[in-house]
């Protein structure tokens, strides 16, 4: 468990309430507000996508949605980057392969 | 389409300042951040920071951020987050990205206040899960309460690599040691006594070579390097890691400033092209301003005053201050600035601020 329920300067955590996130067709409990690449990384994801040409895997790198390594299909939309992407009750995200494709179908317009 | 007298891009310790100052002044104001929460890096700093008490010295990053936000909220300045300013086009109109849509908001005056992004370093392993750059495992740790290692090697000795080392054993890590390719380590001495008296090792002289792991990090082998930077053979060692942090140097986010046809110019003390701005911070484009680390690299409490200054230049060019007033309040926070860049850190990011601000006066006679 890498959960840092307690520390030194920033005291204990607040108590969190829960939404349910859907990653590569599982349930997952992610706190609400959290971004998606900090649930999955306190469930042990090491993986967000893979390279295009190499199929390398590609995690958490910059944090701060400079880099976009962190980039997955979120609802449909790939390229999305899930460091700076807070989770929202229903949200699907999987990981993405390559640049992905576009599967989102319910344009609001 | 929606207008605003002041537009400040990046909600960090430069942005928060200006709108806070700019509010003073009556000008109106619109604080955009990509992040869904306003205070940029200053919400994961949790170490007290240094200098005398009119630059916050003793207080934390956190709580910097906390107080600049508390007077925001009784402010008329509009917030807008989660909010991407993609390009400035010609006479000051922005476009910003929100939820996947663009909007477009004409400003009278723009402060740019993008802050830094971390430089990386290219080794075999370094795009292995795990790699990732000191910022991100502070981010890990103090925003999302994750640790992202247990045992941890740190590339780069300066202020981040070690406060971050640091954090990092404060936040539950095992181990941590330090590598620095220079012969003496950037960092505060301050800094580095707190991690040594907790056993870390801070080994000067050397580089790392490899990493290595199926899937994500398991080893680093690191060796010493010569004077001239290049490996001594027979000094390589593997260390078993989890986590290996990059911490070597920031470079200017001044992408937007180009986009906005701000005219760069090379700093060899600053280390990097930053767009040339006068001791008003405004660029060589009507109406754009910057302030803080986009202009050049330095700590959170030159960018508090950049932004000041950014504020006090924008209300004044649209008429909201007299000019006598904000000579006055400029010079006030100049000096304050002037205080923050001195002793042997300081002073060489002073020359190169002062070497700007005289190209500029060469610019504007051309």
């Amino acid at each position: 468990m890498n959960r840092i329920p307690d520390h030194p300067i920033l005291g204990k955590e607040e108590p969190s309430s829960f939404v349910t996130i859907i990653v590569d067709g599982k349930p997952l409990k992610a706190r609400e507000g959290q971004m998606i690449a900090a649930a999955l990384m306190e469930n042990g994801y090491e993986k967000f996508r893979t390279t295009s040409r190499l199929g390398e895997p590609r995690f958490f790198y910059c944090g701060i949605g400079q880099c976009t390594d962190c980039m997955m299909e979120v609802d449909g939309v790939p390229g999305i980057r899930t460091c700076i992407t807070p989770v929202r009750e229903g949200m699907t995200v999987n990981t993405l392969r390559g640049l992905g494709t576009w599967r989102k179908t319910d344009e609001k317009d | 389409m929606k207008r605003t007298e002041l537009a400040i891009i990046g909600a960090g310790p430069a942005g928060l300042s200006a709108a806070c100052q700019a509010a003073r002044l009556g000008v109106q104001t619109l604080l955009i951040d990509e992040y869904t929460r306003p205070g940029g890096q200053l919400i994961k700093q949790i170490h007290k920071f240094f200098g005398s008490e009119a630059h916050k010295a003793g207080v934390r990053g956190i709580d910097i951020a906390a107080g600049f936000l508390k007077e925001l909220e009784e402010s008329p300045v509009e917030m807008m987050l989660g909010a991407s300013v993609w390009s400035i086009f010609p006479n000051r109109v922005l476009s910003v990205a929100v939820d996947g849509r663009t909007q477009q908001i004409r400003a009278e005056k723009i402060i740019l206040a993008t802050g830094a992004s971390e430089n990386a370093l290219g080794f075999p392993g370094w795009t292995l899960p795990g790699v990732m750059t000191a910022g991100a495992a502070q981010t890990s740790m103090n925003i999302n309460r994750i640790l992202p290692g247990k045992k941890v090697l740190m590339i780069g000795a300066g202020n981040v690599g070690v406060i971050i080392s640091y954090q990092l054993l404060q936040a539950g890590a095992q181990e941590v040691t330090i590598i620095e390719a220079k012969d003496q380590i950037g960092a505060y001495q301050v800094h580095a006594s707190k991690v040594k008296r907790l056993g870390v090792d801070i080994l000067t002289g050397h580089t790392v070579k490899e990493v290595t792991g199926n899937g994500r990090v398991e080893k680093a082998v690191i060796t010493a390097v010569d004077q001239r930077y290049q490996p001594v053979p027979g000094t390589e060692r593997t260390l078993d890691v989890d986590l290996v942090c990059l911490a070597c140097g920031l470079t200017p986010l001044s992408d937007l400033a180009r986009l906005a046809g701000c005219r760069f110019t090379w700093s060899p003390l600053m280390g990097n092209y930053i767009p040339l701005v006068n001791d008003k911070m405004e660029t060589t484009v009507d109406g754009v301003y910057v302030a803080g680390d986009c202009g050049g690299v330095e700590e959170a409490s030159t960018a508090i005053e950049e932004g000041t200054v950014a504020a006090i230049s924008a209300a004044e060019s649209l008429g909201l201050v007299f000019a006598a007033r904000a000579a006055q309040l400029r010079q006030e926070a100049r000096q304050r600035l002037c205080d923050l860049r001195s002793g042997a850190f300081g002073e060489p990011r002073r020359l190169a601020k002062d070497a700007l601000n005289e190209e500029y006066k060469a610019y504007e006679r051309v």
